[in-house]
């Protein structure tokens, strides 16, 4: 995806940040299976993040919490009611589940972030890994729970009785449609976002004294990047629980 | 032959461009949603944090359509 905005005499390369290659203090080289690359790198400082900030935050457990007992505290409250809010009763059994896939996006869009960082998440392949993953269970355990009764989230009984074919068909595509939209939306924001935020820096870098304006767009842009970082987390997360509810209580 | 290749990769950049304007309109739901579920909001504040949740559902819905132009945009760029 590289070299594809490059020209017009401003050296503006907004997609070469999204590269995936081996660092050059990992040794360089081409991508094997084997090699440490940057996403490799980066998901692992995230996975340390979120077991650090989980360890150490819960290791006391005060009465009075510390700071790092707070946030997860606060984190571990918010997903738990989430998912007892939206997928009920039965679905707290899939909470450390869910619980994980929030700290991880809401961790790795975090820390993609960081100046010179790379972002795991604006990368298909990681988030339709993810997708794909709750897709595929989400239809096993609803037929598991439900048998053929799974079948009646498509046969919608309160539609007049002409119309439900027509329906079967809209919400047959509308399932089989929700891994491409539940990734594409996570790893499309973050690119855009992370690109966006690229052009305007090489904005700066070539209007010499008048880059102070692209500087400042950057600092306007950079809080709301960080307010999709988190939304984003939690939209993925909510879908998750709302696919979840349907495979527990395919009832409509 | 170049002049075939040229025009090639002209239809992709227009059809890519063509097909961000769906974007658009997915702006517009999410700008309904979010709109909607404020004068709600205002009218009855009560009420209102129930109801996050669903109007972020709304939202990601409104916003599914919106992805799919992005995606028909990435294939004509990535793809061909």
């Amino acid at each position: 995806m590289a070299g594809e905005a490059t020209g017009g005499g401003l050296n503006i390369d907004p997609m070469s940040q999204f590269v995936v290659k081996v660092p050059s203090w990992l040794g360089g080289g081409n991508v094997e299976w084997y090699s440490i690359t940057n996403v490799t790198l980066w998901m692992g400082l995230t996975v340390l993040a979120i077991a650090g900030l989980l360890i150490f935050g819960t290791r006391r457990r005060a009465i009075v919490p510390n700071r790092s007992q707070s946030i997860a505290e606060v984190i571990y409250g918010f997903i738990h009611s989430m998912v007892e809010d939206i997928a009920g009763k039965e679905g707290l059994k899939f909470f450390p589940y869910i619980f994980t896939i929030f700290m991880f996006i809401l961790v790795a869009n975090v820390l993609g972030l960081l100046p010179m960082s790379f972002t795991t998440t604006s990368h298909i392949a990681v988030t339709a890994l993810m997708a794909v993953a709750i897709f595929i269970a989400v239809t096993i355990l609803g037929f598991v729970k439900n048998g053929t009764k799974f079948l009646s989230l498509f046969w919608i009984s309160s539609a007049p009785l002409p119309l439900r074919p027509i329906l079967a068909i809209i919400e047959l595509i509308s399932y089989f449609v929700r891994p491409i939209s539940h990734s594409i939306r996570l790893a499309g924001n973050m690119m855009a976002g992370h690109a966006l935020v690229k052009v305007f820096a090489g904005f700066a870098g070539a209007l010499g004294i008048f880059g102070v304006f692209p500087v400042l767009a950057v600092a306007i842009l950079y809080p709301l990047e960080t307010l999709v970082a988190v939304i984003q987390a939690y939209v993925f997360t909510i879908l998750t629980c709302v696919y979840l509810n349907d495979a527990l209580h395919p009832h409509h | 032959m170049a002049v075939e290749g040229d025009l090639v990769a002209m239809g992709q950049f227009i059809g890519a461009g063509l097909a961000c304007t769906g974007m658009g309109g997915a702006a517009v739901g999410v700008g309904h949603v979010v709109g909607n579920y404020l004068s709600g909001a205002l009218r009855n504040p009560a009420a209102a944090a129930g109801q996050t949740a669903t109007m972020f559902i709304g939202i990601a819905f409104a916003e599914a359509l919106g992805i799919f132009s992005f995606l028909v945009a990435l294939l004509l760029m990535f793809a061909l």
